[in-house]
């Protein structure tokens, strides 16, 4: 039966991925008595459940692990560190002040937490918001359905797929495929080159996968399952490729619909919650961490943005993370998408998220990167980046004005 | 796996003469189907899907629409008006949504202003005498996030939103609770008239029926052409394509916003759905194509953009899905109901684009055209009112009662309960996308990043598709 009387925790952790679980570790190596992971699958360890492949766990664990083992090791970890998970909880609304309502299969509960913690993670964006023309049929899928599909339902969804895209996560797919007996036909891309850096693109050519470069998927054809693609190459000539299912891979946005559907402040830019150096959202109450911050990083870096924010966390209970009483507003031009953190609080206080600001660009650009204060360039360095490449500038780089009340990235263009 | 229902029906049938036999699962026939039933035919329907809501019922903007604007005087007005009111009487007995938002004609410019009057005029005449002129003032007071150029508007209070899938679904499953069959995966690829009865054939076997009548919307006058040897209508698909937005949405929006009509067509509605999100569509393109409905890019952009227009704060919030559906308009701008006595045939075509609201009144119209022929039937005691699953976000869910064993899709949170009951029953999920029109699974932000695979997993060996 549904309980009105809410579940006090110190912690609550929205989502059991690599982030979530290392801020966990992190809160009860500070000493916090009562952290609860909350976890609305089956078993907590987030996207590397599903990526039966390496390399997971070199940053943690120092050994190169699949996804599922590596998934299964945090998992124990956390619970030898007395985190308490929750599986099968899903919240369903953020409150303020650390109130959380969720659903378990036991029935409704509200949970009051002193602080939460939000690491919900990112999903590839799927068919319906690319809004790509054509028929709809079954056998559309992003990779990480793919993955679902064949590490755990043991299930093919389709023998012969076009695999749309190139970051990181397209080549993930392709060794989905392969392992799973799965022989995809082509792998296309919009852009002039990989996403992904060498070698990992080199594995189409590896797997014998053609890949089309300067190549755009225009048309999805087949009545109730996938028939074919129509792309269109280089010199924009649309041809037919055969196939029995499309993999849209990447394009990852944050899982932000709880923040969305809250009090708290959502970025535009990075479509996660807006953030402090420390990870602190609009309300003090709530933190995130992990790929809800900005898609999109490895399972390493969430683990270790979760084990910081985790920690940070642990200083504010215990009193000792400073309120702020001075904030500079980070701010970007258009050609850069994304910065995360959107601000800095003053005073400064330990290593926060990390010791840097992160940045996206908008699509492919050369140029000249820098920092504006009072309309001085107090930072600059060229760059030569593409969409899903990180671009880090180190904190202790920026020589902030006492006086400043934002500063601005902006990207001038070579030539 | 052997569907009971089915194959025991399959069997009877070659012994069995049905008095009915009505073509076509979509809103209409599955309306007819319960008609027919609850006045004490024998009926069989045949869908030639693997489900029922295939065709152009799978894909329209769920709303229950006053009649307001339809053609005065019109067979179409009557079917709407006696459908809207049949809706509400049985709706609750039936578990089915209602979403109480009114809508508003919004005036986007003068020439819009000037013929509001005409609108007023035209819902009066139609004997929907709540309608109403509203000023800017109120109508920003009432949709405060409406873009600031609004004008004014005609508000109809009666306009609701419902749920375009279980409604059908539930008026189908209380036709084979009073002894109708089903039959799917059974398209009607032949047949002949003996001067007493039609021999249909179907890929599952022949069905012999006292009357024929043809509910098979986009496939309509083919049926005729096949079965008859010509069609007094000829069916111009019309497409029409969709886009949701995010259920972030649905807090920019209460009422239903409807532009004012041109001659084509009613033009994008803008209103949120009942399963939480905003809808913004249908675009109308005609094209010969029957089977495809397919969405493109450009189409939905312009669609999108003009929904920011409308609502500037949609501009923040992600596209949930898309969607396109087929509305079985004809050459002419009415229903095309009509019976033919001595071919026991009785044709229901043209339903162009007011099906879901308009159902229950044609079910009943086409009854009247069967009994005014002479035939009687003894009704049987209306015992049965199967209650559907709700999944409007506005009352109870499943999830909110412990027991739910796991949440399968988390963006539309779907149960593997309710999945569960989705594959069982009289009117089982027949394919994927039967299971996403009865339960929502995948229709969700993700569109099944998630639960895709899971989903596929539950399925595994007990659709038909």
């Amino acid at each position: 039966m549904s309980d009105s009387r809410p579940i006090e925790v110190d912690v609550a952790i929205v989502g059991g991925g690599p982030a979530g679980l290392a801020a966990a570790m992190a809160l009860r190596a500070g000493g916090v008595a009562r952290v609860t992971v909350l976890e609305r699958e089956e078993a907590a360890g987030g996207i590397p459940r599903h990526c039966g492949h390496p390399p997971f766990g070199l940053r943690e664990f120092r050994r190169l692990m699949t996804g599922p083992a590596y998934a299964r090791h945090l998992v124990a970890a956390a619970l030898a560190a007395g985190v308490d998970i929750r599986p099968r909880h899903s919240v369903v609304r953020l409150h303020p002040g650390g109130q959380l309502d969720l659903a378990s299969p036991d029935g409704t509960r509200q949970m009051a937490a002193r602080r939460v913690i939000l690491a919900t993670g990112v999903r590839e964006t799927p068919r319906s918001a690319r809004l790509i023309d054509g028929d709809r049929p079954l056998g559309v899928i992003n990779t990480g359905a793919l993955q679902a599909y064949t590490y755990l339902e043991q299930l093919r969804p389709f023998a012969r797929p076009v695999i749309v895209g190139t970051e990181l996560v397209a080549f993930s797919a392709l060794l989905t495929c392969r392992k799973a007996g799965i022989r995809p036909v082509a792998m296309i891309e919009a852009g002039t080159r990989a996403t992904a850096r060498w070698p990992t693109s080199l594995a189409p050519r590896l797997l014998g996968v053609p890949l089309h470069l300067r190549t755009q998927l225009v048309e999805i054809r087949g009545r109730k399952n996938v028939e074919g693609v129509v792309a269109a190459g280089p010199d924009g000539t649309p041809r037919e490729i055969a196939c029995d299912g499309v993999i849209l891979t990447g394009q990852f946005q944050p899982a932000a619909e709880l923040v969305r559907a809250s009090h708290l402040r959502l970025d535009a830019g990075s479509g996660g919650p807006a953030i402090d150096q420390f990870g602190r959202c609009s309300d003090p109450a709530f933190f995130a961490a992990g790929n809800l911050l900005r898609p999109v990083e490895t399972a390493g870096w969430s683990w270790r943005e979760g084990r910081r924010v985790g920690e940070t966390v642990a200083q504010d209970l215990a009193g000792a993370l400073p309120a702020s009483t001075r904030e500079v507003v980070i701010e970007r031009d258009a050609h850069i998408k994304l910065v995360v953190p959107q601000r800095l609080a003053w005073p400064q206080f330990g290593a926060g998220i990390g010791d840097h600001v992160q940045l996206r660009v908008a699509r492919a650009i050369a140029g000249t990167l820098s920092a504006r204060a009072n309309g001085q360039v107090i930072w600059q360095r060229p760059i030569d980046t593409l969409p899903e490449r990180r671009i880090l500038v180190p904190l202790d780089a920026l020589p902030i004005p006492a006086d400043a009340r934002s500063i601005l990235f902006q990207i001038d263009p070579r030539g | 796996m052997a569907r009971p229902e089915a194959e025991v029906t399959a069997q009877a049938a070659t012994v069995r003469i049905w008095d009915v036999a009505v073509v076509g699962g979509g809103v209409v026939g599955c309306a007819v189907a319960r008609r027919f039933a609850l006045e004490g035919a024998a009926v069989v329907l045949l869908e030639r899907a693997p489900d029922i809501l295939a065709g152009a019922s799978k894909g329209n903007s769920a709303l229950l629409h006053t009649g307001f604007d339809a053609p005065p005087d019109s067979v179409e007005l009557a079917c709407m008006q006696a459908g809207y009111h049949e809706y509400l009487e049985i709706r609750e007995r039936l578990g089915l949504p209602l979403m109480e938002t009114g809508a508003a004609v919004v005036a986007w410019n003068e020439d819009d202003l000037v013929r509001l009057d005409a609108i007023l005029a035209q819902a009066h005449r139609n004997g929907v005498t709540d309608v109403r002129r509203i000023d800017r003032a109120e109508l920003m007071q009432r949709e405060p996030n409406l873009a600031a150029h609004a004008k004014g508007a005609v508000l109809v209070p009666g306009e609701h939103v419902i749920d375009p899938w279980s409604a059908p679904l539930a008026y189908l499953t209380q036709a084979l609770a009073h002894g109708a069959a089903v039959w799917r995966n059974a398209p009607v690829t032949g047949g002949d008239f003996d001067g007493v009865t039609w021999h249909l054939a179907t890929p599952r076997g022949p069905v012999s029926a006292r009357q024929v009548i043809n509910c098979a919307g986009l496939q309509g006058d083919v049926l005729e052409h096949e079965l008859l040897g010509s069609s007094d209508f000829e069916i111009r698909p019309r497409k029409g394509q969709f886009v949701v937005f995010d259920k972030a949405a649905a807090k920019l929006l209460t009422t239903i916003i409807l532009p004012v009509p041109t001659e084509r067509t009613k033009g994008v509605v803008l209103c949120r759905t009942i399963f939480g999100n905003l809808l913004v569509g249908p675009t109308a393109e005609e094209q010969p194509d029957r089977e495809r409905a397919a969405t493109d890019s450009a189409t939905l952009a312009q669609l999108r953009d003009q929904a920011i227009r409308m609502l500037p704060g949609l501009a923040d919030i992600p596209v949930t899905a898309i969607y396109a559906g087929l509305r079985p308009a004809s050459e002419r701008k009415e229903y095309r109901i009509a019976a033919k006595p001595g071919r026991h045939w009785i044709t229901v075509g043209g339903i162009r684009s007011t099906g879901l609201t308009g159902a229950l009144g044609i079910a009943r119209h086409v009854w009247s055209l069967y009994a005014e022929q002479g035939y009687r039937h003894t009704p049987p005691e209306v015992g049965h009112w199967p209650r559907m699953p709700n999944l409007a976000e506005h009352e109870m869910r499943d999830w909110q009662q412990p027991g739910y064993g796991e949440i399968v899709c988390h963006c539309e949170m779907v149960t593997r309960r309710e999945i569960e009951a989705a594959l069982t029953g009289p009117l089982a999920a027949g394919d994927r996308h039967g299971l996403k029109r009865r339960t929502r699974a995948g229709m969700g932000r993700c569109q099944g990043f998630y639960c895709t695979a899971r989903v596929a997993a539950l399925c595994e060996g007990r659709l038909h598709e």
